[in-house]
């Protein structure tokens, strides 16, 4: 399966509160939390995007709490992958585990602007920029996380080892 | 080969002689850690793998702290779900409003973490406990939902950056201007992965309360875990207090490190951290003419009984400024009631504070101090994101106790010299 969608730009250091504010985590409705996806940084965005988009960002993306709120709203705001420099240690964490796919690419993150119609490949990490006619790579995730994304994100994982 | 103090807690929890940096690891933790938050989430995802319980009932620990005392129906019922979970698999650590407190000023206090362990929590300041020694670092609510099926988690092994602090502390410069500084020079992901160890004769120094201090904003900038090497002080703050055996590690001398970075604290001024960013740091005498409509002292951060003395000495027998609400918020139910047996609580309320109950409340934005569209606060809190204590449009600006309370009474950003 691959990814296509258009791209829709954030800057440096996106951090939790942005993605998703503290004021909406009285709920782990993944509906609810879609509402206000990157609120705090486009109040537009949750109405703008549509499904299959992709989030493209500077460094550190996803920097600050811990909260899985944050890549599930991603996830169910429709957005199909995110693209960035470099990710925050917890978020890119989170982001396998609940199957919201990634890339880090700085490459990509430079070249691409807002609006550019994306394809991207998971299982080579080639992010073709359709608009632009360019090809850019993403950094190679490690055999132990792609063994992660294949069993359907860490939970199955678990239950899959827990069973064996 | 040579080993640092977060390897050696790695290498120990994987059952290994050795580990490098960049090495995927499967470890053993001895504590896992949810609060009322992230750990409805873990508790859903916890009960999709097919387990009967979780796998030790001493060591998953349930903190509501949030959103508690309940803010809104929904908090209400996010705290009653996990109530509920820790009545049916009989957790002996879960910590009801009126004996909780902040999770990260809790389970040190109540020796539940000690030097050695590898902790992991569901929340991003459970880098905290390095200030015990302690391996200890933040994860998500799936993280947590497979560590309690499994008592185990799997980890990469961390580059290391040794900090190392020279120089004599000057009068009113805490821990929490040491890793504002740090992470001043070093930026938001200046140590992104990484571990951040705190070495040298000031750290040698520094009070638990302080080293606490430090570690828990370590992922601010980036890092995975903040680390303090644990000695006398560590001794002293865990006899009597450690609830399990614990182990002093230390970092072999010629352990290699990504990078070394030394500073010289001898001038060092109390910092502020500007908004959005923690790496925004100036010393409060460049702050300007800032006017401040609240004040927050308290957090994980700085809600322990050092920060909260510091704050009373500079607020005894004065007055909050009248353009400011001053909120103070002691970390936990013993901090509290140890506030109460000193008279700090009396010199807060004389001097115009709002005395709250433990909770996290007003850091994270959640209730008790929501900010209005335009609003400043400077809080002794971690983060000062855009919209991080209320409305996008407001401001939070980050300091220390002492720069908070004279703050308070000033009205506007000031050093702690010009109020005591």
């Amino acid at each position: 399966m691959k990814y296509r969608g258009k791209a829709w730009k954030f800057g440096a250091d996106v951090d939790t509160d942005a993605i998703i504010p503290a004021r909406y985590l009285n709920t782990s409705d993944s509906e609810e939390l879609a509402k206000h996806c990157m609120e705090d940084a486009d109040p537009e965005f949750p109405q703008k995007v549509k499904p299959g988009d992709i989030i493209v960002a500077g460094k550190n993306f996803g920097c600050g709490s811990s909260r899985e709120h944050a890549p599930i709203a991603i996830k169910y705001a429709g957005v199909s992958c995110v693209i960035a420099k470099t990710f925050a240690r917890i978020f890119y964490r989170n982001a396998f585990n609940i199957g919201l796919p990634i890339f880090e690419s700085p490459e990509a993150a430079g070249a691409i602007s807002e609006g550019d119609e994306l394809l991207v490949d998971p299982g080579t990490g080639v992010i073709k920029n359709l608009t632009k006619n360019e090809e850019y790579r993403a950094t190679p995730v490690p055999e132990f996380m792609q063994q992660i994304i294949a069993a359907g994100g860490l939970i199955n994982y678990v239950a899959n080892r827990l069973k064996s | 080969m040579p080993m640092t103090i977060t390897e050696k807690i790695l290498a120990a929890h994987a059952g290994m002689d050795q580990v490098e940096p960049g090495q995927l690891i499967n470890v053993k933790i001895d504590v896992a850690l949810g609060n009322d938050i992230t750990a409805p989430v873990a508790i859903r995802e916890f009960e999709k793998i097919g387990v009967e319980t979780v796998w030790d009932r001493d060591r998953v620990v349930l903190v509501p702290d949030h959103f508690v005392p309940n803010k809104d129906i929904k908090s209400a019922e996010q705290a009653l779900l996990i109530r509920t979970f820790a009545r049916k698999h009989n957790l002996i650590n879960y910590f009801e409003v009126g004996h909780m407190g902040i999770e990260h000023c809790l389970l040190p206090e109540q020796g539940l973490v000690g030097p050695g362990d590898l902790i992991i929590g569901a929340d991003s300041h459970t880098c905290t406990y390095g200030g015990l020694g302690a391996f200890s670092t933040g994860v998500g609510s799936t993280d947590l939902a497979a560590a309690m099926a499994l008592g185990e988690t799997w980890l990469k092994v961390p580059e290391s950056i040794k900090f190392i602090f020279h120089g004599e502390l000057p009068k009113w410069v805490s821990g929490k201007d040491l890793i504002l500084y740090t992470i001043g020079q070093i930026g938001v992901d200046g140590a992104l992965y990484m571990a951040m160890e705190f070495t040298g004769p000031v750290i040698e120094k520094l009070s638990m309360d302080g080293r606490l201090t430090m570690a828990n904003m370590a992922v601010e900038a980036g890092a995975k875990n903040g680390i303090v090497p644990p000695d006398e002080v560590t001794r002293r703050y865990v006899e009597g207090r450690a609830k399990r055996s614990y182990r002093f590690y230390r970092s072999d001398p010629d352990a290699g490190y990504a990078e070394v970075y030394e500073f010289d604290v001898s001038q060092m001024e109390p910092q502020v951290a500007f908004p959005h960013l923690p790496e925004n740091t100036r010393p409060v005498s460049e702050a300007g003419n800032v006017a401040i409509d609240q004040v927050v002292i308290g957090s994980c951060t700085n809600g322990r009984m050092e920060d909260l003395r510091e704050a009373a000495s500079i607020l005894k027998g004065r007055k909050v400024n009248s353009n400011v609400r001053l909120i103070v918020i002691p970390g936990t139910q013993e901090i509290y009631r140890q506030m109460l047996r000193e008279g700090l609580a009396e010199i807060f309320v004389e001097a115009g504070a709002a005395v709250s109950t433990p909770t996290c409340g007003p850091c994270l934005g959640g209730h008790m101090g929501i900010l209005a569209k335009g609003e400043r606060a400077l809080a002794t809190t971690n983060r000062n994101f855009v919209g991080r204590m209320g409305h996008p449009e407001s401001e939070v600006y980050l300091a220390g106790p002492a720069v908070a309370a004279a703050t308070a009474i000033m009205g506007k950003i000031a050093a702690p010299w010009e109020v005591a």
